[in-house]
């Protein structure tokens, strides 16, 4: 991914719910360059993801240069450049479940569902991510499937358990 | 807020408390959440409601209670039956038992050595204590620590105590807390800041989430006795943001103790301020590293930068700064309140006090642990653990996660302290402990860790950029089966060159892996290079 850094004043719509909610968190720091991160933290929750138009409000408004805005948003895997699918599965890679196995699943999703880590189906339904532990390791091998974490079950279960869930989500 | 207003609290809860004939507390914990405890306690309510027995029954949520695998738990009391795997289906039935005999379908073992055991002094709290109400961590003996400390004790005295509990950092490097604190206080200028690193990103650790989820008053007394000790008027809790549930009872428990005067502006009446403010990590593992955090905190990229000047002289802004990890500060408290001697009296000669550790990976009983440090390997894993399920053979034993290494069966009987460990290569580390079955081939073990280090790479410096990657594909090279006795010798020399000149923390321990594995596994590496090059290879050794 590339940035223009030239890039002419970004006005954005203030009305817009989630954008007043970006504006309030830089003034709540004073506009301080210190907000960056938590800035982009408010962008990526509100939006789903942080795309170059934002990159550069931020900048502007923070008087930060683009470049570093965009140094920080893609140096932290938690910022996206793009937004994900309808759905998200996050498979944690976390040591637990990796003993237990999730590495298998990560072959499944190539195999059933033609998906890396980090990508989304061309029908745009299906957002496959990975997870660098939740935490959870005492119900692993886990995986999170549109923020429900499920636990405890084998890879089989696990597999079965991702179809029954695309299929209800679409039918 | 005074000594006295805390006596009053203390005496409404228990008043409140006395009231219930029954108390039943269900676990709130990431664990337990996820397999649906909230749902349990409407369900309970709700029976309670249709019985009319609300003045009778207290439902309460509390902290992590340990058996994760077995949750969602729900402790009867003052019965002291625990239950595992409850459904909404069992409400009805936990009324119905309530004063009465318990639930043998759903009844756990509470004699059994997982429970035994073990002792708790950080967990102390932990699913006894409503992590969401500052009174009741106050009718727990909460914030006396801090009231004695600000109303009796100087800074100087406060530190004497931490030296004499010998109470050393829990984030995995073992430094002397009272060191570190002496080194800020010492520091000539107006503006310290404290930082608590909560970016807890080994896989397969949870004790810190577990920790603010289940008793975030206790971090943010012990940041605050910090704070006070070393002259610090403003602090940081860095804590990650995969970890919603802590953010938002570390939120909240902020507020509180804002509210009832023992944080913000003039604590308890004695004219000193110090203020708390999250910042939420953004997914690198880096900024686990002090300094990296650091950067972090001040909205840039999470990169390490050289120490010295260690970050007790110049840190954040260039202040004098101290950082500690969660479980250390949630110690502080206890001792402030039982002295430096008692705790002190916990644990082996070098290492004092307790240790949390979250055990998983092929193991019965999986969860979070609290164990006095000098207990073995072994009893953590066959006693406490109850072993490996499955009808198989142990093999290893992780600690220390990516910055850690591997542990084989001739040395369970080590007694776990910070020398021990990093005597048979591995470390402390923040206390991951995953234990490997014969199921597991240790190369996949290496290379799962080298790729999370390869990725988790900042980038900054060459050894750990380029190191990581070239291990990396080495290791393929064996697990594919090509591999020659040249590249066992690269792979060691790599190894040691990583080690030896990285510029952080993280790339000098990211070998460790591959270099214990090595050391007690060296056979699998032997089995899989090239037949024709394996005339020359070397004989297995096994060294201690």
């Amino acid at each position: 991914m590339t940035i223009n850094c030239e890039h002419a004043p970004v006005e954005v719509d203030l009305t817009d719910r989630r954008w007043k909610l970006v504006r309030a968190t830089m003034q709540k720091h004073n506009f301080s360059k210190r907000a960056l991160i938590e800035t982009l933290h408010v962008v990526q929750d509100s939006f789903g993801y942080v795309d170059e138009d934002a990159m550069a409000y931020v900048a502007q408004e923070l008087h930060v240069p683009l470049s570093k805005v965009f140094g920080v948003a893609t140096f932290y895997n938690r910022f996206s450049s793009k937004p994900s699918g309808e759905h998200t599965m996050v498979l944690c890679t976390g040591t637990a479940c990796f003993v237990k196995g999730n590495d298998k699943i990560i072959e499944h999703m190539k195999e059933k569902y033609g998906l890396d880590p980090n990508q989304t189906t061309s029908d745009n339904k299906l957002s496959f991510m990975t997870a660098r532990c939740v935490g959870a390791c005492g119900l692993a091998p886990v995986m999170i499937l549109d923020g429900q974490i499920m636990g405890k079950m084998e890879v089989e279960e696990m597999e079965t358990k991702i179809e029954e869930w695309l299929s209800d989500e679409q039918g | 807020m005074n000594k006295d207003n805390l006596s009053e609290i203390v005496q409404k809860e228990q008043a409140i408390a006395a009231s219930y004939k029954h108390t039943i507390h269900v676990c709130g914990g990431t664990g337990c959440v996820s397999s649906n405890s909230p749902a349990i306690i409407a369900a309970l309510e709700k029976e309670i409601k249709l019985r009319g027995l609300e003045n009778e029954i207290m439902v309460k949520q509390v902290g992590c209670m340990g058996l994760c695998a077995a949750g969602p738990i729900v402790s009867i009391q003052p019965d002291g039956f625990l239950y595992k795997h409850v459904t909404i289906e069992d409400a009805a039935e936990i009324i119905d038992h309530l004063g009465g005999k318990p639930i043998e379908r759903i009844l756990i073992d509470t004699t059994q050595h997982f429970f035994t055991r073990q002792r708790k002094v950080t967990l102390k709290h932990s699913g006894v204590v409503n992590p969401e109400k500052i009174e009741d961590y106050i009718a727990h003996g909460g914030y006396t620590g801090l009231v004695k400390a600000i109303t009796a004790l100087t800074p100087e005295k406060i530190i004497d105590e931490i030296k004499a509990s010998g109470l050393r950092g829990r984030g995995g490097s073992g430094f002397p807390t009272a060191t570190k604190w002496e080194l800020v206080k010492k520091q000539n200028n107006p503006m310290k800041y404290i930082i608590c690193n909560a970016d807890e990103g080994d896989p397969g650790a949870f004790m810190d989430r577990s920790i603010l989820e289940s008793d975030p008053h206790a971090v943010i007394e012990g940041m605050t006795i910090a704070a006070y000790a070393v002259g610090a008027s403003q602090g940081y809790i860095y804590v990650r943001a995969e970890y919603p549930l802590a953010v938002k009872r570390l939120r909240v428990a902020i507020r509180q103790a804002e509210r009832n005067g023992l944080l913000g502006e003039d604590i308890v009446g004695a004219g000193f301020s110090f203020n708390i403010d999250l910042r939420l990590g953004a997914g690198a593992f880096v900024c686990g590293e002090e300094t990296a955090l650091m950067n972090s905190i001040e909205g840039e990229r999470g990169t390490p930068r050289v120490r010295p000047p260690y970050p007790a002289e110049s840190g954040i802004d260039g202040k004098p700064t101290l950082i500690n990890n969660v479980e250390t500060f949630a110690n502080v408290p206890s001792i402030v309140n039982q002295g430096g001697e008692w705790f002190a009296s916990i644990g082996s000669e070098k290492s004092k006090g307790t240790k949390v550790f979250a055990l998983t990976g092929k193991i019965a009983n999986t969860g979070l642990i609290e164990v006095p440090m000098g207990i073995t390997l072994r009893e953590i894993i066959f006693d406490i653990g109850g072993g490996i399920p499955g009808g198989h053979k142990f093999k290893a034993v992780q600690t220390g996660g990516p910055s850690g290494g591997c542990i084989p069966e001739q040395f369970l009987d080590t007694p776990v302290d910070y020398e021990n460990l990093t005597k048979l290569g591995s470390i402390m580390g923040s206390g991951g402990i995953i234990v490997i079955d014969d199921t597991s081939n240790m190369i996949e073990m290496a290379k799962y860790f080298m790729e999370f280090s390869m990725e988790e790479s900042c980038g900054k410096c060459i050894p750990c950029r380029v190191g990581t990657l070239r291990i990396y594909n080495i290791l393929n090279k064996f697990l594919e089966g090509n591999a020659t006795m040249q590249d066992l010798k690269t792979l060691e020399d790599l190894c040691t060159m990583m080690q030896t000149t990285s510029l952080c923390g993280l790339g000098k321990a990211a070998p460790n892996p591959v270099i214990s594995s090595l050391r007690f596994f060296r056979q699998e590496y032997l089995d899989r290079i090239k037949t024709e090059d394996k005339e020359t290879a070397e004989p297995e050794t096994v060294t201690a």
